[in-house]
């Protein structure tokens, strides 16, 4: 079954043409990771899934819901799609699990206590149980990003989204917070990873797909496109990053 | 001595009007500052001038104009008829109201987007996003430049005397035809005035540490 359906995605920043015509389906259940030189559109391509960017033209079709339809109602679809920022983006004023709860009481109406109960399972998941009165100023960036995770996953999503979830942590931080995307990964979420790591690439996802200059330029199963890359430009990537 | 527990009844009277009016306007000037903030940053072009005009023309123009043309000038108007005090609230609330938009609008825009997306990407509506993570988070920013402005415009409440209204500066000068001590009597003034400033000061240190950025 197809999760997300993007179909002659196009993206602008008023004249630059960032994404020039993106077509790709992702299944259920399938880890997708997006690599490409930076500045080439793997942001501007996952934040047009959920919409944090406005698309241009095209169409991305989420679990059968078109998200670039007129009468969409983007909060109801955001909440299906996960999403994890490099900067974790957690909100400072809150503890770790205020973090999580809000949300699902917010926007699903969940009550606080069934709110509190499934976030202290996802704190355990993620290994923070521990942390669940702390402030995110007291984690450290490894710890941030699981939050993060937790707090993403607390809205039961269909899809999640990880734009270079380790890019800004220290590299001892990396493994756990990769950890935990595998074990995800495991349990059959759908996702779509922007990374630099090409080991997780290459150990988790089904898929990589390969951006370049706003296009896919290459797509194909991990152990295809690291070993044995067809066009010019991935061959070039690879041999700068690998 | 004697001089002072004399006029003490009447600077008592004027205290209370000050700090009445001063409670009320600081209130309402909030509340307009916010509204105009986020008209201020509204998407919709028209709300956006209105408030843009709002802000502009209040700052723009001395605040004992302003309280000329609500006191004098609306009532002018036949359809309109502002008591003193009502006229002396409005004009605080509002020359307040518009120093507080800029305050509240600076301190949105310079929230991290981070958050915004991260609300936003989690199903959170741009209204609950304002106000469970935005504003929660600026106003502990602002809170200096929020005391800063009130103690402008408490002082600013001593002007409202020229209308008549019977407030600390008002009744000081009352006590000074009544005893023609005018040394001893603005001095006491003075020192009134510097007592709630300071305490205003002690509220917002009190405010900053109980809501310290963690
Ligand atoms: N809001 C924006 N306004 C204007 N230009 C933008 C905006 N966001 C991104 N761009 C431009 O779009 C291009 C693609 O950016 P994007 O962030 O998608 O790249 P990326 O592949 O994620 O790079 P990196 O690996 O550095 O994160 C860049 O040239 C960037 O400057
Ligand atoms: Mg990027």
């Amino acid at each position: 079954m197809t999760m997300i359906d993007v179909k002659n995605l196009k993206k602008s920043f008023g004249k630059l043409e960032v994404l020039k015509d993106i077509t790709v389906e992702i299944k259920e259940k399938e880890v997708v990771c997006v690599i490409g030189a930076s500045g080439s559109g793997k942001s501007t391509f996952l934040r047009c899934l959920n919409r944090l960017e406005d698309i241009t033209d095209g169409h991305v079709i989420i679990d059968g819901q078109d998200i670039t339809a007129n009468d969409a109602n983007i909060n109801i679809i955001r909440q299906e799609v996960g999403m994890v920022f490099q900067q974790f983006n957690l909100f400072p004023h809150k503890t770790v699990i205020e973090n999580i709860i809000l949300a699902p009481m917010k926007a699903r109406g969940i009550t606080k206590d069934e709110a509190t109960k499934t976030a202290r399972e996802l704190l355990a998941k993620v290994g923070l149980a521990e942390k669940a009165d702390s402030y995110p100023g007291s984690l450290s960036g490894g710890q941030k990003q699981r939050v993060a995770i937790a707090r993403a996953l607390a809205m039961n999503p269909k899809v999640m989204l990880f734009d270079e979830p380790t890019s800004a942590l220290d590299p001892e931080m990396v493994g756990d917070v990769l950890e935990v995307m595998k074990q995800l990964a495991k349990e059959g979420m759908t996702m779509v990873v922007v990374t630099h790591e090409m080991g997780f690439a290459r150990e988790v996802s089904d898929r990589v797909l390969f951006i370049d200059e706003g296009l896919i330029a290459e797509q194909n199963v991990p152990d295809e496109l690291f070993n044995n890359p067809q066009n010019e430009r991935t061959q070039a990537f690879l041999s700068k990053v690998l | 001595m004697d001089v002072i527990i004399d006029a003490l009844p009447y600077l008592w009277e004027g205290l209370k009007v000050t700090v009445y009016i001063f409670v009320i306007a600081i209130i309402l000037g909030f509340i307009i500052g916010l509204i105009m903030a986020l008209l201020r940053l509204s998407p919709i072009k028209i709300l956006n001038w209105i408030a843009k005009i709002f802000i502009d023309a209040i700052r723009g123009t001395p605040i004992l104009v302003q309280l000329f043309f609500i006191y004098f000038g609306l009532n002018a108007l036949e359809f309109i008829s502002l008591d003193r005090e009502t006229a002396g609230i409005i004009t605080v609330a509002v020359n307040a109201g518009a120093y507080f938009a800029e305050i509240i609008r600076a301190g949105i825009q310079s929230m991290d987007k981070g958050q915004t997306e991260a609300a936003r990407s989690l199903g959170l509506t741009s209204t609950q996003n304002m106000r469970y993570i935005i504003l929660p988070q600026a106003f502990r920013r602002m809170l200096p430049t929020f005391t800063n402005q009130a103690i402008i415009s408490l002082k600013d409440t001593s002007l409202l005397s020229v209308i008549g209204i019977a407030d600390l500066t008002q009744q000081g000068q009352i006590a000074i035809a009544a005893t023609f001590k005018a040394f001893e009597i603005w001095l006491v003034v003075g020192v009134m005035y510097f007592i709630m400033i300071y305490l205003l000061s002690l509220l917002s240190s009190f405010l900053e540490r109980r809501f310290e950025l963690r």
